[in-house]
């Protein structure tokens, strides 16, 4: 609790960046929208809760939460309810289909789509109280380059930036990342490219964005960035239907090629992030 | 402050206006310096910013302390501090464009906000403030004159985004703090802002596209041939 609270402190290396990373919290980010972060996020969730994780994702998309819709969960009580004090925290952690478990930003956060130092306050109370009691918590942040996102994105240990094989997207997720690197001095970023149509499509992605970063973005000396390519979720028809069914992939067609992706992505996260924090 | 005010008799619309412009002036400037106050400074800060989420221009916010002016006041007096703090308030405003605003933010610290204000253009702003303080001679009585120095940090608004008056000052801050603990007399400037990317990283990171070259292309396009021949038209250069 107290690392969470601590102030900022003038003459870090990190300065921008107003608090400690948390353990094992991953932020989803991805700069463009519609790439498939809240997908992402919610099957790579009901993978890592059947691994036996105790997986817990947050809607940190406060202004345009979309996690209800993919889970097609309405529960009565939201995070809207905690920030305004009308529930309890442990009210608003509900059960996803997946095994996981889902707080859900709610339709009120529109209000709460600007980052005050009210907002921000309410995020680390309930980020604090909710880290201990989960083995991984992925926080699904909104499109964009936003206060919030980037706030949200600084509480997190670990940042997945997930990214389509489309110019639009991969030059989003380059801002992204270029963000990242200069203001919260981050070094270590792990990709996943998600509908790709060949097998080495998203690794030649990655080496390729790898390389813009090196030649256009200066680090500090002995800081390089460093992209991490976890995987690719090839495109596959049974995820559109997934999704318009509003279930989860992991759920309707565990053994599609996406599904089979996604577990994979699960297997190599508990591998290099979550044993780690253990 | 002294106000000339028409008769109240003859003219008392003028007089009135008189009252209010004169009230304004109170309410918005800081006696000392002639400097925009702080309630000035917020106000000006929130218009910036919804200038910046309309119009994306990048806006820059400059926090700026006198250094070691505890010092000048333990040494020379109260009256030598006001007359340093009357200087560099009078160097700073010739240092900025008519549009920007500098303000008295509290003690020894100013403000300043340049709407409109280019990212490569921030540090040359700010240095130039910075080196205007550095060549000050200030006279205090005939046989004394003071020297004092700067410190300068600053950030620019996020674009496009409705961001808060309250961050933006702390991210400035957090760079007048840096350039403090650096040594002072020096400037920081906070970078997140820089995130344009420029044709020629949209070119390396995916100019192949126009290529044909890599792999992922060629499969793309056998589904949605269309919008890959448009999107490999795309090539910025």
């Amino acid at each position: 609790m107290s690392d969470v609270l601590n102030p900022p402190v003038a003459n870090e290396a990190n300065s921008s960046v107003p608090l400690k990373p948390l353990g094992k919290v991953m932020a989803v980010t991805s700069g463009k929208g519609g790439v498939g972060k809240t997908f992402v996020s919610a099957n790579l969730a009901a993978a890592l809760a059947k691994l036996g994780h105790r997986v817990l994702v947050l809607d940190a998309d406060l202004g345009l939460a979309n996690l209800d819709v993919v889970l097609n969960l309405y529960p009565k009580i939201t995070l809207h309810d905690v920030f305004t004090g009308k529930a309890k925290l442990e009210e608003a952690i509900i059960r996803a289909p997946g095994g996981f478990s889902v707080l859900l930003a709610g339709s009120g956060m529109v209000e709460y789509s600007r980052l005050t130092p009210e907002v921000r306050d309410d995020f680390l109370r309930i980020m604090s109280g909710l880290v201990p009691h989960y083995d991984v918590v992925l926080l699904d942040t909104g499109a964009g380059i936003s206060d919030v996102v980037l706030f949200a994105v600084s509480l997190a240990s670990e940042v997945l930036v997930v990214a389509t094989p489309e110019p639009t997207s991969l030059t989003d997720a380059y801002a992204t990342i270029k963000v990242l690197v200069g203001q919260q001095k981050r070094q270590t970023i792990r990709m996943v490219i998600n509908q790709t149509a060949r097998i080495g499509d998203g690794r030649a992605i990655t080496v390729q964005l790898q390389q813009v970063l090196d030649r256009f973005v200066t680090t500090e000396p002995g800081r390089p960035i460093k992209l991490i390519h976890m995987g690719d979720i090839p495109a596959d028809p049974a995820v559109r239907q997934a999704i318009m069914r509003r279930q989860l992939l992991m759920q309707t067609t565990p053994s599609c090629a996406a599904a089979m992706a996604i577990s994979q992505l699960a297997l190599k996260l508990e591998e290099s992030v979550i044993s780690r924090n253990r | 402050m002294v106000v000339e005010l028409p008769s109240k008799e003859e003219f008392p619309c003028e007089y009135l206006q008189g009252v209010i412009n004169g009230l304004c002036e109170l309410s918005l400037k800081d006696p000392l310096t002639g400097l925009g106050n702080r309630r000035h400074f917020r106000a000006v800060q929130e218009r910036t910013i919804d200038g910046v989420a309309r119009s994306g221009d990048p806006a820059l916010l400059l926090m700026l302390d006198i250094d070691h002016f505890k010092k000048v006041n333990d040494t020379y007096g109260h009256q030598a501090g006001d007359r340093v703090l009357q200087t560099v308030a009078n160097s700073i405003a010739t240092c900025v464009r008519p549009m920007d605003t500098v303000a008295r933010y509290g003690g020894e610290e100013f403000a300043v906000v340049l709407p409109n204000c280019h990212t490569s253009f921030g540090s040359t702003v700010a240095e130039r403030i910075r080196a205007a303080i550095e060549a000050l001679t200030i006279p205090i009585t005939p046989s004394l004159t003071i020297k004092v120095t700067i410190s300068v940090g600053g950030a620019y608004a996020p674009e496009w985004i409705r961001s808060t008056g309250a961050l933006w000052t702390e991210r400035a801050d957090v760079q007048l703090y840096r350039a403090k603990s650096e040594g002072r007399n020096r400037v920081c400037l906070d970078h997140q802002q820089e995130i344009y990317v420029s044709a020629e990283e949209k070119n390396l990171l995916f100019g192949h596209l126009s290529l044909g070259d890599p792999a992922w292309i060629e499969s793309v396009s056998s589904d949605l041939p269309a919008t890959t021949a448009s999107s490999a038209m795309q090539r910025v250069n």
